[in-house]
C-alpha cells in the first residue's frame, strides 16, 4: 500500500466519524435557532439507529431503513415538542427524559436483533468526478448519507441566512414576544425545526446501524448525541463551523484508534476517552470567550414561549 | 371546542402532590398498552412488575438495596437542580466515589483497623465530590455548559474504571478476570439483618432528612431556591451564583460518591467493570418524580428501586425482557414533566374554533 | 410649544375604523367593556386612560393581535374580522410597539423585512427604507444591528417599518416615552405630516401636554369603558386628568417645610463602571452627593445607564475604588450589597417581580431577600425565623395597603401596584438613612402611585436621603428636591428642581447639557451652591 492510499484510507475513515456528528449537528442548530434547546439528541439518534436497521432487516432495502430512521426521530422530537411548546415543560429535563426513553425503547426493540448481520449501504460512485485522484474516491464515491450531510450544511446555510424562512427562524430564536407581535406563530415554527432536528438526527443513527458498523449493538450512539450538541456551542451556531467541528472530532476519534494499533504507549481505555475529553477541552475554549458566545447565541435559547395571557 | 391551558395566579398545592400520581397512573395505563402489543396480559406482567417483588422479604431487601444509591444520588441532584445548576453526570460521580472508596480495599488490603470503613467512606465523598467539581469549576470559572462537561465525565469515569480492572487494580489470583480482589471483611459496609441489606440505605435516609432540614429550614436552603428560581432577585438578597453552583455540585457529587463507595462496599465487595445499573441516570427520574424534595424523593426512591426488581422478576416469571424496565422509567419522567405543567396551569375547555391561532393564548 | 401646530378637529374627514361593542374578558377581569371608537381619515386621536383602563386590550384587538370577545369593527363603512397583525396589516393598519417588538441579533432591514409580505429582495427594501427614512426626517442605516442601536433609533425602526405598509392608520403606543423632548417634538412633526397626507394616528399616552398638543379629538377610557370624548384642545391637562382618574386626582403633600438638607448620607467620587458586554450602557465619572432630607431625581430615557447607576449604588455591582461609592461616611466601593444595608440604606430596583421580589415565593419569604442582615432575629444559626418574617409581612401589608386575595400570597399573584407597595414598605418598613429607588411608580395605579410618593416624601422630611430614579417627568417635578440628568452613562449636576425647565432636562438627555458632574471642581461647586 502506497503512502496516499494509506492517507486516503485515514481519511476515508474520518469521514465515517464524521459524518453522524454532523448530521446530528446541523439539525440541532436549527433547532436551537429557533430558540429551542433539546437535549434529547442521544435518544432521537439511538432510535432513528434501531429503527432503521429493524426496518431494513424486514424489507432489505436500507433506503427504507433510513426513511423509517427519520420518521422515527421525527416522532421522538414530537413528544419532546408536546411537553416543551404546549405544556411549557422544563426543556433541559425533558431532553434528558427523552434520552433516557430513547435509550430505553432502543434496548427493547433492539433485542430481537442482536448479533443479526446488517444489510449495509453502498456507496454511490458520482460519474467523472469520482475519477479524479485522491479527492475522487474520498468525496465522490460515498453513501447517500455522506452526500445528504453535505447537501445538508449547504441547504441549511442558505435558509437560515438567505431566505425568509431562516429569517423567521432566527427572528423566532432571538425575540419570540416580538415574533409573536408581528403575527408569526413561534409555536408552529418550533416545531418545524424541533422536527427537522428529529429526522436529522434520525438520519445521524441510521448512518450508525447502516453504515458505521452495519448491525445492532445496544447503545451504539455512545454519547454521539452530547457530543454533536457540544458541537453546536462549538459552532457558535454557524453551518460552516459545524462542519468543520465534526471533521475535527472525527478526525480526532480516528487517530486515537490509529494511535492505539501503532501501540503508543497509553493504555487503550484512556485512548478511547479521548473524544470525550476532547469535547470538553473545546467547550472550555469557546466559553472563554465571552462576547463571542453573548452575540452567536440565539437570545431564546431554552427559554418557554408563553403567549400573554 | 378544544383544550387551553391557563395561568394559575399562583403554585397548586394540590398539584404538587396530585401529580407525581397522575404520572405514575399514566405510566401504568401506558404500560399496560405495552404489554399488550408485545403479547403479555397487562394484569399479569404489571403484577409480576410491582407487586410480586413485594411478596417475599428477600426481594423487599433487594429493593431497599437498590433504592439506597438511587435515592442518595437523587436528594444530591434535588439540590442541584433547585439552585438550576444540571449536573447530569452523578453517574460518574458515583463511579468516581467507588473507585476513591476502593483505594484501601484494593491497594492496601491489610490496612484491616476499625478506622478504614470511615476512611473509605470519607474518601468516596471526596471521590465523588472531586469528580463534580470538574464541571462546577469550569462553569464558574469560564461559564462552560455544566450539563455538557458532567455528561462527558461520565464516560472518562467509565473508561478509568474499566482501565483499572482490567490493569493495574486486577486481582493477580483472579484468572485474568477483569475484577479487583474481593474486599477483606473488614472493609465490607455492615449488613443490616441476614441478607444483602446494608448500612448504605441508613446513609440514605440521613441524607433525606439533613437535606430536607437544610432545604426547608435554613438560609442556605432559602439561597438555594432563590437562586434557582430568579438568580437576579438572589443577587439583590446578596447572595452568591458561584457559591451555589459550587454547593450543589459538591453536594450532589459527594452523595453520588457516596453512593458508588457503598454500592461496592456493600453490595458488591469488589471492583468489576460494571457497577451500577444506570443509578447515577435513574436518579434524575426519581428526583423529578420526587418533586425535588427529598421526603418525595424517598418514595420515588423506592418506586424506581421496584421498577428494576419488577424487571428481574418479570423476566424470571413471564420471560418479558428487562430492557422494559428503561422503557418504563423513561415514560415514567415523560408523564411526571407532563403533569408538572398542571402545578402553574389549569386545563380550560374553550368552545371557540376561531380562536385556533392563538393556541395557549388565554 | 406652539399651539399651532395642531389644527383643530378634524370634520371633513370619513370614518376610518369604527369600533362597536367591543368586549374582552380575561378571567374575571372585564378588560374591554361595550367599547366603542370612531377613528376619522386624517385625524391624530389620542386614546387616554390610565394604566390598566384597558387601552393596550383595545388597540391588540385593533391590531389583530387579540380576538373581541363581543363587538364588531368597521372599515370604511364596511364590516372586518381582523384576526391577526397580518389582517390588519393587509386593511392598512400599522402598529409602533411601547415595548418594541424588535429582534436585536437582526439587521435593520431584516427586522423591517419581517413585517413585510415576502417578495421583496433584502437589497431592494434597504434602497426603499433609505428613501423613506430620508422623507420623514428618520434617517436609518438598513445594515445596522439593531443591538448597536440607541432607543431612539430603534423608535424610527418601528416608525418606519409601519410606514412602508402604506397605513390608512397607525397606532402608537406611548412612543414619546423613550423620547427627550426634542426628540419627541421632531416626531410631532412627522405625525402631523403624515396626518396632512391623509393618515389617521391612534395616539395613545398619558402625558396630558403633548395630547393637547397635537390631537384633534380624545377618546378617554376608565375600568374598560369608554366614559368620555372631547376635544383635548378645549381642556386643560387637569380636566383630562379628571375625566381619566374619575375624580380629583388625590394631591400630594409635600410638606410645608422646605428642604433643610443635612450631612452627606450618599456620595459618588468619579464613579465609572465598563460597559458590561455587548448590550451594557458604560458608566463615566459619575458624581453626586445626596443630603439627608432631600429627595435627588435622576431623570432621563430609558437605557441610558440607570439600572448600571442602580447597581453600582446598591453593590450588586463592585468597584475597584473603595471611595467611588460612599454611604454615611463609609467608603463601600469594594463592599456588598448586603454590607451597603447594614449602613442603613436601602434599595427597590425597577423590575418589581424577578429583581426585587421572587415570583413563586410567598410574601414572607420575600420579606427575608432583603431583611434577613438587616433584622438580627430573622435568622439564628443559619435557620430561618418563619414567624417573624411572617408577621412582618402582616404589618407592613397593613400598614402600605397591600390587597391580597388571601394571607401571605405568592408575589406573582398581586398586581403591579399591591406589589409595588410591598416592595417599597419592605424597606421603609426599616426607616433607612438612605433611599435609593429606581423607577418607583411605573406601571402603577393612580392609587398606589400617590400613596408610595407620598411614603417617599415623608421618609425624606423625616431627615433621609432619598434618590428617586424615574423616566416620568411629572413624577421627578412632584418629588425633588433637585434634578440630575442621566445620558449615556454620564450624569448632570445636581440643579434646584426650580431652576430645571423641561426644556433644559430635554437638553440634558439628549447629551447637549454643559454641566457635566465629571470634575471634582464642577462638584465641589455644586455641593457649596444647593
Amino acid at each position: 500500500m502506497s503512502d496516499l492510499s494509506m492517507i486516503e484510507a485515514v481519511l476515508l475513515t474520518i469521514i465515517t466519524a464524521s459524518t453522524p456528528l454532523l448530521l446530528a449537528a446541523i439539525g440541532e442548530l436549527v433547532v436551537e435557532r429557533s430558540g429551542v434547546l433539546n437535549l434529547g439528541v442521544e435518544g432521537m439518534m439511538i432510535v432513528g439507529a434501531v429503527m432503521g436497521f429493524a426496518a431494513t432487516q424486514a424489507t432489505g432495502s436500507p433506503y427504507i431503513g433510513i426513511v423509517a430512521a427519520m420518521i422515527s426521530g421525527v416522532a421522538m422530537s414530537l413528544l419532546f415538542g408536546f411537553l416543551t411548546l404546549n405544556l411549557m415543560a422544563n426543556q433541559v429535563a425533558t431532553g434528558l427524559a427523552l434520552t433516557i426513553l430513547g435509550l430505553g425503547l432502543s434496548g427493547m426493540v433492539g433485542e430481537a436483533f442482536i448479533g443479526q448481520p446488517g444489510i449495509s449501504l453502498k456507496p454511490i460512485a458520482i460519474p467523472v468526478l469520482s475519477g479524479i485522484p485522491f479527492i475522487g474516491p474520498l468525496l465522490f464515491n460515498q453513501d447517500v448519507l455522506v452526500y445528504a450531510s453535505y447537501g445538508l450544511v449547504i441547504a441549511v446555510y442558505f435558509v437560515l441566512f438567505r431566505s425568509r424562512t431562516g429569517l423567521i427562524i432566527r427572528a423566532v430564536g432571538d425575540n419570540h414576544g416580538s415574533a409573536h407581535s408581528l403575527g408569526y406563530s413561534v409555536i408552529q415554527v418550533r416545531y418545524l425545526a424541533v422536527m427537522f432536528g428529529g429526522a436529522c438526527s434520525g438520519l445521524a443513527g441510521a448512518y450508525l446501524s447502516l453504515i458505521y458498523t452495519p448491525q445492532w449493538v445496544e447503545g451504539m450512539t455512545a454519547g454521539r448525541g452530547w457530543i454533536a450538541l457540544a458541537l453546536v456551542v462549538f459552532a457558535s451556531w454557524r453551518p460552516a463551523r459545524v462542519l468543520i467541528g465534526a471533521y475535527l472530532f472525527g478526525a480526532v476519534s480516528i487517530l486515537q484508534f490509529h494511535a492505539q494499533a501503532a501501540g503508543i504507549g497509553l493504555p487503550t481505555q484512556l485512548m478511547s476517552a479521548l473524544p470525550y475529553l476532547a469535547t470538553i477541552i473545546v467547550l472550555i475554549m469557546i466559553s472563554r470567550n465571552k462576547t463571542l458566545a453573548k452575540v452567536n447565541t440565539p437570545a431564546c435559547l431554552g427559554k418557554p414561549f408563553v403567549p400573554d395571557r | 371546542m378544544r383544550i387551553e391551558l391557563e395561568k394559575r395566579a399562583e403554585h397548586s398545592q394540590l398539584m404538587t402532590v396530585v401529580s407525581p400520581l397522575i404520572a405514575i397512573g399514566l405510566t401504568l395505563v401506558c404500560g399496560s398498552i405495552l404489554f399488550v402489543s408485545m403479547g403479555y396480559n397487562p394484569i399479569d406482567a404489571l403484577y409480576a412488575y410491582f407487586i410480586e417483588p413485594l411478596t417475599t422479604s428477600w426481594s423487599i431487601e433487594e429493593l431497599l438495596v437498590k433504592a439506597g444509591p438511587l435515592v442518595l444520588i437523587a436528594v444530591g441532584l434535588s439540590v442541584c437542580f433547585l439552585s438550576n445548576s444540571w449536573n447530569i453526570g452523578a453517574e460518574g460521580q458515583f463511579t468516581m466515589g467507588a473507585l476513591a472508596g476502593s483505594i484501601i480495599p484494593v491497594l492496601f488490603y491489610d490496612f484491616t483497623s476499625p478506622l478504614a470503613l470511615p476512611l473509605m467512606v470519607l474518601m468516596g465523598i471526596l471521590g465523588g465530590m472531586a469528580w463534580a467539581s470538574i464541571p462546577a469549576f469550569l462553569k464558574v470559572r469560564f461559564g462552560t455548559n455544566e450539563i455538557l462537561t458532567s455528561l462527558m465525565l461520565v464516560y472518562i469515569a467509565q473508561y478509568i474504571l474499566d482501565f483499572l480492572v482490567r490493569g493495574p487494580w486486577r486481582d493477580p489470583e483472579g484468572f485474568n478476570f477483569p475484577e479487583s480482589r474481593i474486599f477483606d471483611a473488614a472493609h465490607v459496609l455492615p449488613k443490616i439483618g441476614e441478607g444483602r441489606l446494608h448500612i448504605g440505605m441508613i446513609f440514605a435516609i440521613l441524607a433525606v432528612l439533613v437535606v430536607w432540614w437544610m432545604l426547608s429550614r435554613t438560609l442556605k436552603g432559602f439561597e438555594i431556591k432563590v437562586m434557582g428560581e430568579t438568580p437576579r432577585a438572589g443577587r439583590f438578597a446578596g447572595f452568591s451564583s458561584n457559591g451555589v453552583v459550587w454547593f450543589g455540585f459538591l453536594v450532589s457529587g459527594g452523595l453520588a460518591g457516596l453512593a458508588g463507595m457503598a454500592e461496592v462496599s456493600g453490595s458488591i465487595e469488589q471492583l468489576t467493570p460494571v457497577i451500577s445499573p444506570g443509578y447515577g441516570f435513574t436518579a434524575i427520574i426519581v428526583a423529578f418524580l420526587g418533586r425535588l424534595n427529598p421526603i418525595g424523593i424517598l418514595f420515588a426512591g423506592l418506586l424506581l428501586g421496584l421498577s428494576y426488581i419488577g424487571g428481574e422478576s418479570a423476566q424470571v416469571s413471564l420471560g418479558l425482557t428487562d430492557k422494559v424496565t428503561r422503557v418504563f422509567q423513561g415514560m415514567l419522567l415523560f408523564f411526571v414533566l407532563a403533569c408538572d405543567t398542571l402545578i402553574l396551569y389549569r386545563f380550560k375547555i374553550a368552545s371557540s374554533v376561531k380562536n385556533m391561532k392563538e393556541a395557549g393564548n388565554v | 410649544m406652539e399651539n399651532e401646530q395642531r389644527s383643530g378637529p378634524v370634520t371633513g374627514g370619513e370614518d376610518l375604523i369604527e369600533a362597536k361593542g367591543i368586549t374582552k374578558r380575561f378571567g374575571d377581569i372585564l378588560a374591554n367593556d361595550n367599547v366603542d371608537l370612531v377613528i376619522k381619515q386624517g385625524e391624530i386621536h389620542a386614546l387616554l386612560g390610565e394604566n390598566g383602563a384597558g387601552k393596550s386590550t383595545l388597540v391588540k384587538i385593533l391590531y389583530g393581535a387579540l380576538e373581541p370577545g363581543a363587538g364588531e369593527i368597521l372599515w370604511k363603512g364596511k364590516r372586518v374580522s381582523i384576526s391577526n397583525p397580518a389582517a390588519a396589516r393587509k386593511l392598512g393598519v400599522g402598529m409602533v410597539f411601547q415595548h418594541f417588538s424588535l429582534f436585536e441579533a437582526l439587521s435593520v432591514v431584516e427586522n423591517i423585512a419581517l413585517a413585510l409580505p415576502k417578495g421583496e429582495k433584502i437589497e431592494a427594501l434597504s434602497r426603499r427604507i433609505t428613501e423613506v427614512s430620508q422623507k420623514y426626517g428618520l434617517p436609518l442605516d438598513p445594515a445596522a444591528l439593531v443591538a448597536d442601536l440607541p432607543v431612539g433609533i430603534r423608535q424610527r425602526i418601528e416608525i418606519v417599518r409601519c410606514l412602508l405598509q402604506n397605513p390608512s392608520l397607525i397606532i402608537m403606543d406611548e412612543p414619546t416615552s423613550v423620547l427627550t423632548p426634542q426628540e419627541a417634538d421632531q416626531l410631532f412633526i412627522t405625525l402631523q405630516r403624515l396626518a396632512s397626507e391623509g393618515c389617521a394616528i391612534l395616539y395613545i399616552s398619558h402625558r396630558l401636554e403633548e395630547v393637547k398638543k397635537i390631537c384633534h379629538n380624545a377618546t378617554i377610557m376608565r375600568h374598560g369603558r369608554v366614559v368620555g370624548g372631547c376635544d383635548p384642545a378645549e381642556e386643560t391637562p387637569a380636566s383630562l386628568a379628571r375625566m381619566m382618574v374619575g375624580g380629583d386626582v388625590h394631591d400630594i403633600s409635600a410638606g410645608a417645610i422646605e428642604a433643610q438638607p443635612g450631612d452627606v448620607m450618599l456620595k459618588l467620587r468619579n464613579l465609572s463602571i465598563p460597559s458590561d458586554g455587548a448590550f451594557g450602557i458604560e458608566l463615566k465619572d459619575v458624581n453626586l452627593d445626596l443630603r439627608g432630607g432631600e429627595i435627588v431625581a435622576v431623570a432621563g430615557i430609558a437605557a441610558n445607564g440607570q439600572s448600571e447607576l442602580f447597581d453600582a449604588i446598591s453593590g450588586e455591582t463592585q468597584v475597584k475604588d473603595a471611595y467611588a461609592v460612599e454611604i454615611c461616611g463609609v467608603p463601600v466601593g469594594k463592599r456588598k450589597i448586603n454590607d451597603r444595608r447594614l449602613l442603613g440604606s436601602a434599595f427597590v430596583p425597577e423590575e418589581r417581580l424577578g429583581h426585587g421580589a421572587v415570583p413563586g415565593f410567598v410574601l414572607s419569604d420575600n420579606i427575608l431577600l432583603t431583611r434577613y442582615k438587616t433584622e438580627p432575629s430573622l435568622i439564628k444559626h443559619g435557620m430561618l425565623n418563619q414567624k417573624l418574617a411572617t408577621e412582618m409581612e402582616k404589618r407592613i401589608t397593613v400598614s402600605y395597603d397591600v390587597r391580597m386575595s388571601h394571607d401571605n400570597p405568592e408575589a406573582r399573584s398581586l398586581s403591579g401596584g399591591n406589589l409595588q407597595k410591598f416592595v417599597v414598605g419592605r424597606e421603609l418598613d426599616r426607616v433607612p438613612k438612605v433611599l435609593v429607588i429606581n423607577q418607583p411608580t411605573w406601571g402603577v395605579d393612580a392609587g398606589a402611585a400617590a400613596l408610595i410618593r407620598q411614603a417617599i416624601i415623608d421618609l425624606a422630611r423625616g431627615g433621609s436621603a432619598v434618590l428617586v430614579i424615574s423616566q416620568d417627568l411629572d413624577e421627578i417635578y412632584e418629588l425633588s428636591d433637585r434634578i440630575a440628568v442621566i445620558s449615556r452613562g454620564e450624569l448632570s449636576v445636581a440643579e434646584p428642581a426650580s431652576e430645571m425647565t423641561r426644556e433644559k432636562i430635554g437638553l440634558l438627555m439628549a447629551g447637549m447639557g454643559e454641566g457635566k458632574s465629571a470634575s471634582p471642581a464642577a462638584k465641589a461647586g455644586e455641593t457649596h451652591a444647593h
